[in-house]
């Protein structure tokens, strides 16, 4: 399938590991990513903290361009980033619900010959992984289950609240999904406290003891759980848990040490891809533990033996 | 008549035991209310449980407290609701989080709700010598602040509030909705002085995180979180309140980037959001960032020609929308709270995320 590709602005900038590895997973799903180039951020609630109007038109914009995609063959938007989807789901709220407001914002757009039309269809990969693709079909490209690997979800706020306008519920449990996945691999999943609470990234400039305080919380909840690894959909929560994750354990005053993957990367993963393929070794904190655990997999087929480095 | 099972968090503090749980089966019918499960496991089984309560009617704001993990009005929460999301098909009942628990289900609101209310001076305080007559203001201004007053006072959103779990200081997501109420009063004198206030505190508007729980949690549809984002927008804009928390330049570090970039570019978000890369208040911070900057930087996360050079610019469509609606003299903020939603012609088809939602009730 052809999706409209919003990557964001993070997977370009600190953590250039998930816009490759989105890359290098999306043919073996049979993705055609389309890249809106010409987009811009979607202001990560921050410039709609600053100005409604600047985030809705900006995004409205965005939409416009992938929907100038979807008219040339795309079925829908796609984005890798938690923190993109709640931020544009907001202003799409608005612009959808409210004609007057939409045909106001639309003219800003007009000297660039663009309309946004009410409904885009909008998806994290996550979502699009579950509800176009399918977990079943997913299952089938499975190359190298995640067998005995522990791993314990991290949505990221803006994916997973509110309820109602990010379409959650007995239908959808967009809320599941990435235990769903987990399990589709064939990972255990760990249930742990802080999996839907906030990374605190956005106050990292504002309160950063708070901000580390949260991050590193969350992360020894996951270590206390015996989770190899974490895995989250939002670039922005993998700065706090991940770049940040030395200054969250002296915050926290224990060790960590836990490692943090992007989605496409355990995706990547389980499909048979490398782990420095996959830009694993750009980690801040080195995912040993699932490296060794890839290692010791493809060891247990091939040699028989112990596992090695990489 | 159906059967449910609720399983209680029993606490009492003097008696020196830990919390524990305790299930009770009831049998109600599946649209009586949690709060008419507790009773009658109150009435049946065992008069000792403590639960506050009146109105019965999601009104009185007296029976918050968390069902299946999430907080709500007992009373305002249906059984056969509640049950899908049970686990193991017992319905959990416990107190509220961010307040000490008092027993059972009672949690200490003036230790830490109230408390956190009176701090944000939660009443008018005019200019001058009130007008001979009554106030005359514009409806819409009133409007503008009913989503505010709708607050019961529950304490939901103040249970589940993330950076009041790792800053017990913090105001909170209830009293600062309740600031925004006489902030966007126009009868108050005192805006500014309010505003100085909250985004001068450590643990003022600033320390508020952007997790959503408040409006997930909020059972009225009060938004703190929106409310608060108000607040910051009135202290920066029309107020050009400059805060020792870096709340200012953060916001305007980032705007600029985008309007520069198109997309961030995060290697000057940082110094920038300090007061730039000279600021006397940037060089501590970023030299307290410094080990990770390095980190990223042999890792090959961060190459030093992305820290450095702007390989991306903002298409030119981009800084016309900047210049256009920062040209406006007057800011354009929906708010479909107060407009309410359209009628929909076509069928509401909710695989396409974004639909306007109604007044939040866990039990639609």
């Amino acid at each position: 399938m052809k999706v409209a590709y919003w990557p964001g602005c993070v997977s370009r900038g600190f953590t250039p590991e998930l816009h490759g590895s989105m890359a290098k997973v999306a043919p073996l799903l049979d993705i055609e990513l389309v890249a809106l180039d010409r987009a811009s951020c979607c202001g990560a609630g921050v410039i709609a903290e600053h100005n409604q109007e600047l985030a809705d038109t900006l995004n409205a914009r965005t939409f416009a361009l992938a929907q100038q995609e979807m008219a040339d063959g795309a079925e829908l938007m796609m984005n890798i980033c938690s923190t993109c989807q709640g931020s544009q789901n907001e202003c799409q709220e608005r612009l959808d619900g409210n004609t007057e407001y939409r045909d106001h914002i639309n003219e800003t757009l007009a000297p660039e010959g663009l309309t946004y039309e009410k409904g885009i269809s909008n998806k994290n990969f996550l979502w699009l992984l579950v509800e176009e693709i399918g977990l079943d079909a997913v299952k089938a490209k499975v190359k190298r289950p995640l067998t005995d690997l522990r791993v314990g979800p991290f949505y990221g706020c803006y994916i997973v609240r509110p309820t109602d306008r990010l379409g959650i519920g007995r239908d959808h449990p967009r809320d599941r999904y990435l235990q769903m996945l987990i399990e589709t691999l064939g990972g255990t999943v760990v249930d742990y406290a802080g999996q839907y609470k906030c990374c605190g990234f956005p106050i990292i400039t504002m309160n950063r003891d708070a901000s580390l305080k949260q991050a590193g919380r969350h992360l020894g909840d996951a270590l206390d759980a015996d989770a190899d690894c974490l895995v989250t959909p939002c670039p922005l929560c993998h700065l706090n848990l991940d770049l940040q994750q030395p200054g969250a354990a002296k915050v926290v005053g224990r060790e960590l040490g836990m490692p943090v993957l992007h989605l496409p990367q355990l995706v990547g993963l389980a499909l048979g891809l490398e782990p420095k393929e996959l830009g694993m070794g750009k980690h801040v904190v080195k995912p040993t533990s699932v490296i060794d655990w890839s290692t010791s997999v493809v060891a247990g087929v091939g040699e028989g033996g112990s596992s090695g480095g990489w | 008549m159906a059967e449910y099972t609720l399983k209680l968090r029993r606490y009492l503090p003097e008696s020196g035991q830990a919390p524990y749980w305790e299930e009770f089966k009831i049998d109600l019918d599946g649209t009586r209310s949690v709060l008419d499960g507790i009773l009658q496991a109150r009435d049946r089984d065992d008069g000792s449980i403590g639960i506050r309560c009146s109105c019965r009617a999601a009104i009185c704001g007296s029976c918050g407290v968390r069902i299946n993990g999430r907080p709500m009005l007992a009373c305002h929460t249906h059984l056969e609701k509640a049950a899908e999301t049970a686990p193991n098909g017992a319905i959990e009942v416990e107190p509220m989080g961010n307040m000490p628990v008092l027993k059972d289900l009672i949690v200490d609101m003036d230790a830490v709700h109230w408390k956190k209310m009176r701090r944000v001076t939660p009443w008018l305080i005019p200019d001058g010598e009130p007008p001979e007559r009554e106030y005359i203001v514009p409806a819409e201004s009133m409007i503008d602040i009913t989503q505010t007053m709708a607050c019961i006072q529950c304490g939901a959103c103040v249970s589940d509030c993330l950076s009041m779990e790792v800053d017990p200081l913090f105001v909170g997501p209830a009293a600062l909705a309740k600031a925004y109420r006489f902030v966007g009063d126009p009868r108050d004198g005192q805006h500014r002085q309010r505003l100085l206030d909250l985004s001068e505190d450590p643990h003022g508007i600033y320390d508020c995180t952007h997790c959503f729980n408040c409006i997930e949690a909020c059972p009225k549809g009060v938004a703190p979180m929106s409310q608060i984002m108000r607040l910051r927008r009135i202290a920066t804009a029309d107020h050009g309140i400059n805060d020792r928390n870096n709340g200012y330049r953060h916001e305007h570090a980032f705007v600029d980037n985008i309007e520069k970039n198109g997309i961030l570019h995060e290697a000057d978000l940082l110094p920038d959001s300090y007061g730039g890369k000279f600021h006397p208040r940037a060089v501590p911070e970023l030299a307290r960032s410094l080990p990770s900057i390095l980190k990223a930087l042999r890792t090959g996360k961060v190459t030093p020609q992305k820290a450095l050079l702007h390989a991306h610019k903002a298409p030119k469509e981009v800084r016309r929308i900047f210049d256009h609606v920062h040209d406006k003299d007057e800011r354009y903020e929906l708010n479909l709270y107060v407009v309410g939603e359209e009628d929909e012609p076509e069928p509401d088809d909710s695989t396409t995320a974004g639909h306007t939602p109604e007044e939040r009730s866990p039990n639609t």
